[in-house]
């Protein structure tokens, strides 16, 4: 245990936003009676749909501005949008979606191979920094991934042997 | 335009994407002069929230020039250098009205905890982030803040989301004067958030991450006592014994999802993805503070599906005292605070690194390589 001092004088700025009334509600103290009105408040201009918005059904609507980076597509976006039928209380609306995420990568790289181009993973993962900031981590990494990858190999040949009875 | 591609967990790029467009009246195009990385991109990173899809491009905290507007936007003008809050917010709906610009209701259509966020997966929105050249605005009469004259862009980029993340975990730890405050995680917002405990009066600050040079960081710049969780033995029986046996006045939870320490939480929340991730340092946070004591979280969870959804405590702002931070309201106190040199928060900025190599930025940081504190991506059309 250090020592503890009450000489804050090195420390700049030391008890400045100190304040005794700090409320633990605070900013939701500056509650007004907007709410107890619902869905009332003047809306921002609509942004056009130009892409498919999937929302959540725990609203009616889209709202005024949303995201366009990547729209649902293929068999991840028909899952997203079986996910979407279900609130965001229920496990039918997550676990999905995760599952749609695991797809995606695959067709992410799907996708990438048609356009001409092979992912380099080594290069996507960084590698390329691991190597120069923790070699000893990575030959050690590969040293293990290569026993057991080598115990498998070892495993299943001897099966193979078992099985052919010789 | 060059931009972070993310191609699945563990895997990014850069690559050449098409122009952001101006899609709304207000918004803005900015021309990116800083971007970063920050630890709540890790948990995207990694696969741990749901509805982040392949060809997105991150980045939640970033400064930029303003190239164009749309017709009504009025706060902003072409040619500005803007910090741009990581919170996109309407500035009308009934949550934004009561500065809960993290909540606001007409940002985010695919979930209703959480408000839009730039770059943060479709549960926040869908929007493409700022580890990119260019990057569309929304809600431009805003969010975004003119950077004060005189005032460095490492320190602007930090305010967008570090600074004021640190500063309201302090602030929703009701701190009174001499009161203890633990802090869990040494990364840029545990640090901050450290710092900034000395702001609101604690009378004594205290950081745990498993991370040497981490800790020593803090140290140094929170100067706050800094513990090695591995090296104290049990952290919660720790706590007790170093507060005459009563618990801290207030605990801070600066991890989140991503948290070590517990093989049980480790294994369901982060590697099964069964829960809202590895809620260790909640469990600390609750365990560590005594009776009546303030938990307050920054650190993010994802959605659940079988335990209590406390991401979307963090998300709402429910009385635990957790929240998204609230950028815009806490800004005008934030510049004036850099500004009299009382936080100077480009110090945490360790790494700059060229947009071209994201990925191994991505790999430094999220390795904790090389000493990484927090690194910033520097676009090839940055201009400086």
């Amino acid at each position: 245990m250090e020592n503890i001092t009450n000489d804050y004088s090195h420390i700049k700025g030391w008890g400045i936003d100190a304040d005794p009334k700090n409320d633990p509600t605070y900013p939701m103290k500056k509650r007004n009676n907007g709410e107890h009105m619902g869905y009332s408040w003047t809306r921002p201009t609509l942004q056009p749909e130009t892409v498919e918005v999937l929302h959540s059904i725990e609203r009616p609507n889209v709202t005024a501005v949303f995201g366009t980076s990547t729209p649902p597509s293929g068999l991840s976006g028909m899952i997203r949008r079986l996910a979407f039928k279900k609130s965001e209380n229920d496990y039918g609306h997550w676990l999905p979606l995760i599952l749609a995420d695991r797809i995606n990568v695959v067709e992410g790289i799907i996708e990438d191979l048609r356009s001409g181009i092979v992912p380099n993973i080594f290069a996507e993962k960084g590698m390329k920094a691991e190597w120069k900031h923790n070699r000893s981590g990575v030959i050690r990494q590969m040293a293990v991934t290569a026993i057991i990858a080598y115990g498998f190999v070892a495993f299943y040949r001897a099966k193979k042997r078992r099985d052919r009875g010789y | 335009m060059l931009a972070m591609n993310y191609r699945g967990p563990l895997r990014v790029r850069a690559s050449q994407k098409p122009m952001p467009q101006i899609e709304h009246p207000q918004d803005a195009i900015v021309r990116v002069t800083r971007s970063c990385i920050c630890g709540s991109d890790l948990h995207l990173y990694n696969g741990s929230v749901p509805d982040t899809r392949v060809g997105m491009t991150f980045g939640h905290e970033f400064t930029g020039i303003v190239e164009e507007v749309g017709s009504e936007v009025t706060k902003i003008k072409v040619g500005d250098h803007v910090l741009v809050p990581f919170n996109i917010a309407c500035g009308e709906c009934v949550f934004c009205k009561q500065e809960m610009y993290g909540n606001c209701h007409e940002s985010n259509p695919q979930a209703t905890a959480v408000g839009g966020i730039f770059g943060y997966s479709h549960t926040a929105g869908g929007y493409n982030g700022g580890q990119a050249e260019y990057a569309r605005v929304p809600y431009a009469n805003v969010g975004p803040t003119v950077i004060p004259e005189g005032m460095d862009p490492d320190d602007a980029v930090l305010l967008t989301d570090v600074v004021p993340t640190g500063y309201q975990a302090a602030e929703m730890g009701g701190i009174q004067k001499g009161d203890t405050v633990v802090v869990f995680g040494a990364g840029p917002v545990g640090i901050m958030a450290a710092k900034c405990s000395w702001l609101f009066g604690a009378g004594r600050v205290i950081i745990i991450d498993q991370v040497d040079y981490r800790l020593e960081f803090a140290r140094n710049y929170a100067q706050c006592e800094a513990y090695n969780f591995n090296e104290i033995g049990d952290p919660v029986v720790f706590m007790k014994k170093t507060t005459d046996w009563m618990g801290a006045d207030v605990c801070i939870d600066a991890v989140g999802a991503e948290a070590a320490g517990n093989a049980m939480q480790t294994i369901t929340g982060r590697k099964l993805l069964l829960q809202a991730g590895s809620a260790t340092a909640l469990h600390w946070a609750i365990n560590s503070v005594k009776k009546g004591g303030i938990v307050s979280i920054v650190g993010v969870y994802g959605p659940t599906d079988n335990l209590v959804p406390i991401g979307n405590v963090l998300n709402k702002g429910i009385t635990i005292r957790a929240n998204q931070a609230s950028v815009k309201r806490l800004l005008p106190r934030l510049i004036e605070h850099v500004q009299n040199g009382v936080l100077n928060p480009k110090a945490l900025i360790t790494h700059r690194i060229p947009l071209e190599e994201v990925s191994d930025a991505y790999r430094i940081f999220s390795a904790k390589l090389d000493n990484c504190i927090k690194p910033v991506l520097i676009s090839p059309s940055a201009g400086m």
